[in-house]
């Protein structure tokens, strides 16, 4: 590889993308070739830095300057400042919100601070396209090591030393799950890639894939070797185009290199890797579900045993890992279980990877050691809620999680303790929610996810949820009694008790933790009819204010169901029972008469 | 492409292409190791501050000393031009003035490797706004 004095990190990321890095890239190179600066200065396209609320971000090495929402436009400046002379760009410079100060060394970012970076040790640091760089970084060496040094069983004893568990949402130690797929004898075996990534909000998959994928195609293989299978299947939503490509580019290149297909590194290991594409659907993320959509079958759920270990992909024994958790893999076997159990919690070892979204400062994608508590995560490295308004809760675990509210703030993370609070790790997504938000309608809009992604094989799911839904919607229209309230604990607690997988199972979680934890919210709701965040159209009051009303009948013409009434030049009023809270009224009137409770 | 028969082959390619990675690497923990900054405005340039900065980076990798080097503006000593700030961990930093390819190279044996001190110091003679209280 060439010497570079100077490295410009160009985040290609998906979000980035979104906002022009790709013309930002050719600028750059137009720009140094410009300046003649081609054997000084070279352009990166690496993954996603995580600081996704201000991208595109340009990353400049050795010095660590941090550019970010950099425009087209800008890169004439960057390349004639701060490359030719040395001279940063101030004006591009990360802002602490705080301090309102520029940050010149991305490391002195609250954002940073507090990460430690396992399973994307890799993303915003290299090409994912070059798979020299990778090897560079000690890529495929796990591999190399793993396949000449130990055998299988050795390999799967030292992932189980290492405490890792599976990032997908469960927990289920990795290593138990690779030697129970090693212990099933059968004349063929695969390694599935789970890529389906449904959580709202939770991207964190997509982002190893679009950043790093070579380290996917090695802990594959190296899963591979312990439970004694050639073949190897990512199962990736087609939704993901730039995931699906920078793994197909991957895949070629390490079959270039001999690294995938016959006799790797000359050890009579062979394996192989096949993409299998989903529609999306969120239920495919559950094991049973996404190998019958594999076999090309509906892609719904069965009865678990037998599990994918003993009967899986087309009957053989089947080893499925999310993303993330084979992120972790090359680094375990190159650091040493001792060193990535040092990190974490007794029971939950190493690092989570969250995606951070809602009413936070920093939107992104943040990578912590195990046992961080809350407080830290949303706001040291979050930067705290938006516009200074106030934390009510935030949602982990997407649609199968809960609500964690300000007591919880100082509870450390891990996957037992986020159960004890009534909520789950689940893929690592975290909706952060203000004062503004209403919780009734936070859990009916999880609720019409599911009932949308339900597969509708079995009834508990299927119906219980449109019943459930159909109760938040009836609260929310004010139309909820208080027998209602009990009416949704009851159920949701039948549908996680009788639903055949894990979707129906953890379906109810966020009405129950909602219920839970914000209790007088519904109560306000069917009680005095009002929603205290003032979210729920159909709570609000309307009432016209006599003093300020000059009577121009403005409202009366707008309002559609003729609520209201009142002569010319005299104060009108609202019928408060023929009122439909369309809000005409209050968008027509010049005066500010109209007063919404 | 040629394929990667072994281990061997595999490390041996992992160390003909580190290289190219080290900058990045080695920007990761600066604080631990060399740092030095070339001042890199136009006058520093047109005193030949690049040269400089290309013979700092090839000789501290011939030496195998790890190191970050970094460009910067003008440090204000327009007289001894091209000029150098020089940071070895647990000292205080040192600038060096006119700076020419051999000097760089003495600067990296010298100063760097042995701990010796070379001519061409520009004493500290001022505050910086930060010191000030």
């Amino acid at each position: 590889m060439a010497q570079y004095k100077m490295h410009l990190l160009v985040c290609g990321g998906t979000g980035c993308r979104a906002s022009q890095s790709e013309e930002v890239v050719a600028n750059l190179n137009t720009e140094i070739k410009k300046q003649g600066l081609e054997n000084d200065a070279q352009v990166v396209t690496t993954g996603c830095f995580g600081f996704c609320e201000k991208g595109p971000i340009v990353k400049i090495i050795p010095d660590n300057t941090f550019y970010t929402q950099v425009t087209p436009e800008d890169c004439a400046e960057i390349i004639s400042e701060h490359v030719l002379k040395g001279r940063r760009v101030h004006r591009l410079l990360y802002e602490d919100p705080e301090t309102q100060k520029h940050i010149e060394d991305s490391k002195h970012m609250g954002f940073y601070q507090k990460q430690i970076r396992i399973a994307l040790r890799n993303c915003g640091f290299i090409d994912p396209e070059n798979v020299d760089e990778y090897i560079a970084r000690d890529g495929y060496a796990a591999l190399g090591k793993v396949l000449t040094e130990m055998t299988p069983a050795e390999a799967v004893d030292l992932l189980k030393k290492s405490g890792l568990r599976g990032r997908g949402g469960g927990g289920f130690p990795t290593g138990l799950k690779w030697e129970i797929a090693a212990s099933n004898k059968s004349d063929a075996k695969y390694v599935v890639c789970n890529a389906d990534e449904g959580d709202p909000g939770a991207f964190m998959d997509r982002s190893i894939l679009e950043g790093d994928s070579h380290s996917i195609i090695e802990a594959m293989a190296i899963c591979g070797y312990c439970i004694g299978a050639s073949n190897g299947l990512v199962y990736i939503r087609a939704e993901y185009p730039l995931a699906i490509k920078r793994l197909q580019i991957a895949i070629e290149q390490a079959k270039d290199y001999g690294l995938l297909g016959d006799n790797i590194l000359g050890t009579g290991f062979s394996f192989n890797i096949e993409l299998k594409y989903g529609a999306g659907a969120f239920v495919c993320g559950e094991e049973t579900a996404l190998i019958h959509s594999m076999e090309g079958l509906r892609g719904e759920p069965t009865v678990k045993p037998p599990f994918p270990a003993e009967k899986g992909y087309l009957g053989k024994p089947t080893n499925v890992n999310n993303v993330e958790t084979l992120a972790n893999v090359p680094a375990i076997f190159l650091k040493g279980a001792e060193w990535f159990a040092s990190i974490g919690t007794e029971k939950s070892k190493g690092t989570k990877v969250f995606a951070l979204a809602g009413k936070i400062n920093n939107v992104g994608l943040i990578e912590v050691p195990m046992g961080i508590t809350l407080r830290e995560v949303i706001f040291e490295i979050g930067g705290g809620i938006k516009d200074g308004k106030k934390f009510k809760a935030v949602q982990t675990g997407g649609p199968s999680g809960g609500c964690l509210t300000e007591k919880h703030l100082d509870t450390p993370i891990d996957f037992d303790n986020l159960v004890a609070a009534g909520s789950m790790m689940g893929s690592g997504g975290m909706i952060v929610m203000d004062e503004d938000d209403c919780m009734v309608s936070i859990a009916k809009f999880y609720l019409e996810f599911t009932v949308e992604e339900s597969c509708g094989k079995c009834a508990p799911c299927r119906i219980g949820n449109k019943r459930l839904h159909e109760l938040l919607e009836k609260i929310c229209d004010g139309k909820g009694t208080e027998d209602d309230l009990e009416h949704l604990k009851n159920l949701s607690n039948v549908i996680k008790d009788t639903s055949l997988c894990g979707l129906g199972q953890t379906s109810p979680n966020p009405v129950l933790s909602t219920l839970e934890h914000f209790y007088d919210e519904y109560l306000a709701h069917v009680r005095e009819r009002v929603c205290t965040a003032g979210r729920c159209k159909a709570l609000k009051l309307y009432t016209i204010i006599a003093d300020k009303c000059t009577g121009c009948t403005a409202c009366t013409r707008a309002c559609p169901v003729a609520a209201i009434t009142g002569e010319k030049r005299q104060p009108h009023v609202i019928d408060v029972d023929k009122c439909i809270r369309c809000g005409a009224c209050y968008d027509k009137c010049k005066f500010s008469a109209i007063y919404v409770q | 492409m040629n394929k990667i028969k072994s281990l061997d082959d595999l490390r041996k390619m992992k160390q003909s292409l580190e290289n190219g990675m080290t900058i990045r690497e080695n920007s990761n923990s600066p604080e631990s190791l060399v740092q030095i900054r070339v001042a890199m405005a136009t006058c520093g340039i047109a005193a030949g501050a690049r040269t400089v900065m290309n013979t700092l980076i090839e000789k501290l990798e011939k030496e195998k000393i790890p190191a970050v080097v970094t460009q910067g503006g003008c440090m204000g000593y327009c007289y001894a031009e091209p000029t150098i700030e020089v940071k070895v961990p647990g000292k205080d930093p040192v600038v060096f003035g006119k700076v020419d390819a051999a000097v760089a190279e003495d600067i990296v044996v010298k100063y760097i490797k042995n701990g010796e001190l070379i001519d061409g110091i520009i004493p500290v003679n001022y505050q910086s706004f930060n010191e000030q209280k």
